[in-house]
């Protein structure tokens, strides 16, 4: 076989991994997001310390225990208690509840650097304090967090090579099951490689086109 | 005629430290108050009060006879106190203009979703008001884009877009450049010769002595002297009155 032919081979092999990962990447980018999104809300605005506890809480856990322990606990804990998840269900949910407890953190940031006037002026013309919040803070911390999204999503794209571990027959788990079958290792990984930075270069190019259209305030 | 403004009893503690000790005073529709005193003195505390901002801690705040953020016997919380608010308008000494919006939405913005006039005419109205500010020229920059004198005459139009009962001003010129205080001050003599409603707390004593009806002293959590504003300013008779104006004027 052709060495050109080979190449073809692994891309083929490596393409069909490509969407996973994709589509993985982008749906658990939009779980953790929203469920981010609304805890910060919470924990900045609701008055109740009993939900302030609670997602406190959420967020040690998430955070302190790896990635790949929480999946392995999705697909394979509920599976014996009976809840069989599909390997791609799992790691999106896996992927997306951690990933709410970093995005937690990064809209608390956006909001905790508002000065506390501007709530005050929301208030003083009349609006109301959910009106407050969804017209004058949210735009703002939501511009002030969009950096640190992006570097996010980005993390979030490297990180889901490790749901092949879970079977999720993304990009890492095609390049895993041919190096096995193939030995074609330096090949295939720095195929992989290219891969991976011809997702995410496009990534950090759209992000950063959000930065520039809402990130930075106009002058 | 009745008072527009009557507070009474106003009392406002932090913890165990008592900043308010018993404010009373009335204020007449259309009349010009000047708030005066040391820094510390309450006067702040005292504005943030009349459209609580600050909770007081015991006391009365009636606006037309309406009794401002107590409903049958209970504290009335942020969402209940919105329409009361939206009564008067206030000035603050940093502007706190909202950065994400244009000049002209940061007028607008309230006349929609406070009184629900359509984008055209809320626009239309901010327009106006930023005509009485001399800001027309500015309607569409960014906040961030605008000297401090600027940003405060929009802060200005922005109180004024609520067709307020009552004016409050917290030491709207104290945060600018010298040279951009006059711009401000001139736009709200201008807003006192319509015959507005005022509560200016400032240290801008000639200014209060030319454009106020009543000044009021405060030290230490009280009112200590109140009266005509040339007469206190001119001829203060408690000491302590006396002292602040003469520290203040050298
Ligand atoms: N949120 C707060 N918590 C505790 N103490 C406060 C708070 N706000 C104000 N104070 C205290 O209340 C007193 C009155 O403050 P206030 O800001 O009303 O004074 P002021 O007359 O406006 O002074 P200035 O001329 O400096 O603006 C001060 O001693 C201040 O430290
Ligand atoms: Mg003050």
């Amino acid at each position: 076989m052709s060495a050109l032919s080979t190449f073809t081979l692994i891309l083929e092999g490596l393409l069909a991994g490509a969407g996973i990962t994709i589509a993985v990447t982008l749906a658990s980018l939009l779980l953790s997001v929203s469920l981010g999104f609304l805890l910060a809300l919470v924990r900045q605005f609701a008055k109740s310390p009993m939900l302030h506890a609670l997602i406190d809480a959420y967020c040690e856990v998430m955070r302190n225990i790896p990635a790949l322990t929480h999946l392995f606990i999705l697909y394979f804990g509920l599976a014996s208690l009976g809840l069989r998840l599909s390997s791609i269900t799992a790691a999106i949910l896996g992927l997306g509840l951690i990933g709410g407890a970093v995005t937690c953190d990064l809209f608390r940031a956006g909001f905790a650097a508002l000065p506390k006037g501007q709530r005050e002026a929301a208030l003083a013309v009349g609006l109301t304090p959910l009106q407050a919040i969804s017209d004058i803070l949210t735009p703002q911390a939501m511009r002030i967090a969009l950096p640190s999204l992006g570097n996010y999503a980005v993390q979030l794209l490297k990180d889901t090579s490790i749901v092949s571990a879970i079977a999720a027959p993304e990009i890492m788990f095609y390049a895993r099951s041919m190096v096995t079958s193939s030995f074609q290792t330096t090949l295939i990984y720095t195929t992989v490689a290219v891969l991976y930075l011809a997702i995410s270069l496009p990534l950090m190019q759209a992000i950063r086109m959000l930065e520039a259209r809402y990130g930075r305030v106009k002058t | 005629m009745n008072p527009l403004l009557s507070v009474t009893g106003l009392t406002k503690s932090y913890g165990a430290v008592e900043v308010l000790k018993g404010i009373d005073f009335d204020v007449a529709p259309g009349e010009k108050i000047a708030l005066i005193g040391p820094s510390g003195s309450g006067k702040s505390t005292c504005l943030r009060c009349l459209n609580f901002l600050e909770k007081p801690s015991a006391g009365e705040v009636r606006l037309d006879g309406e009794r401002i953020g107590v409903r049958h016997d209970r504290p009335m919380n942020d969402r209940q106190l919105a329409p009361q608010r939206a009564e008067m308008g206030m000035v603050f000494q940093l502007f706190n203009l909202w950065p994400h919006l244009s000049v002209t939405e940061n007028v607008a913005i309230a006349a929609r979703k406070v009184r629900g006039l359509p984008a055209k005419e809320a626009r239309e109205l901010a327009l106006e008001m930023l005509a009485k500010v001399h800001m027309t020229h500015r309607a569409d920059a960014s906040p961030l884009e605008l000297s401090g004198g600027q940003q405060q005459r929009v802060a200005i139009a922005r109180a004024l877009a609520q067709k307020p009962k009552l004016m409050l001003f917290d030491e709207p010129t104290s945060a600018l450049d010298p040279e951009l205080v006059h711009e401000v001050l001139k736009v709200m003599e201008e807003l006192a010769l319509e015959g507005r409603t005022m509560i200016i707390v400032t240290h801008e004593i000639a200014f209060a002595r030319d454009i106020a009806d009543r000044v009021l002293f405060l030290d230490g959590g009280r009112i200590v002297e109140e009266g005509p504003a040339r007469e206190l300013i001119l001829t203060p008779r408690e000491p302590r009155t006396q002292a602040f104006l003469r520290q203040i004027r050298h």
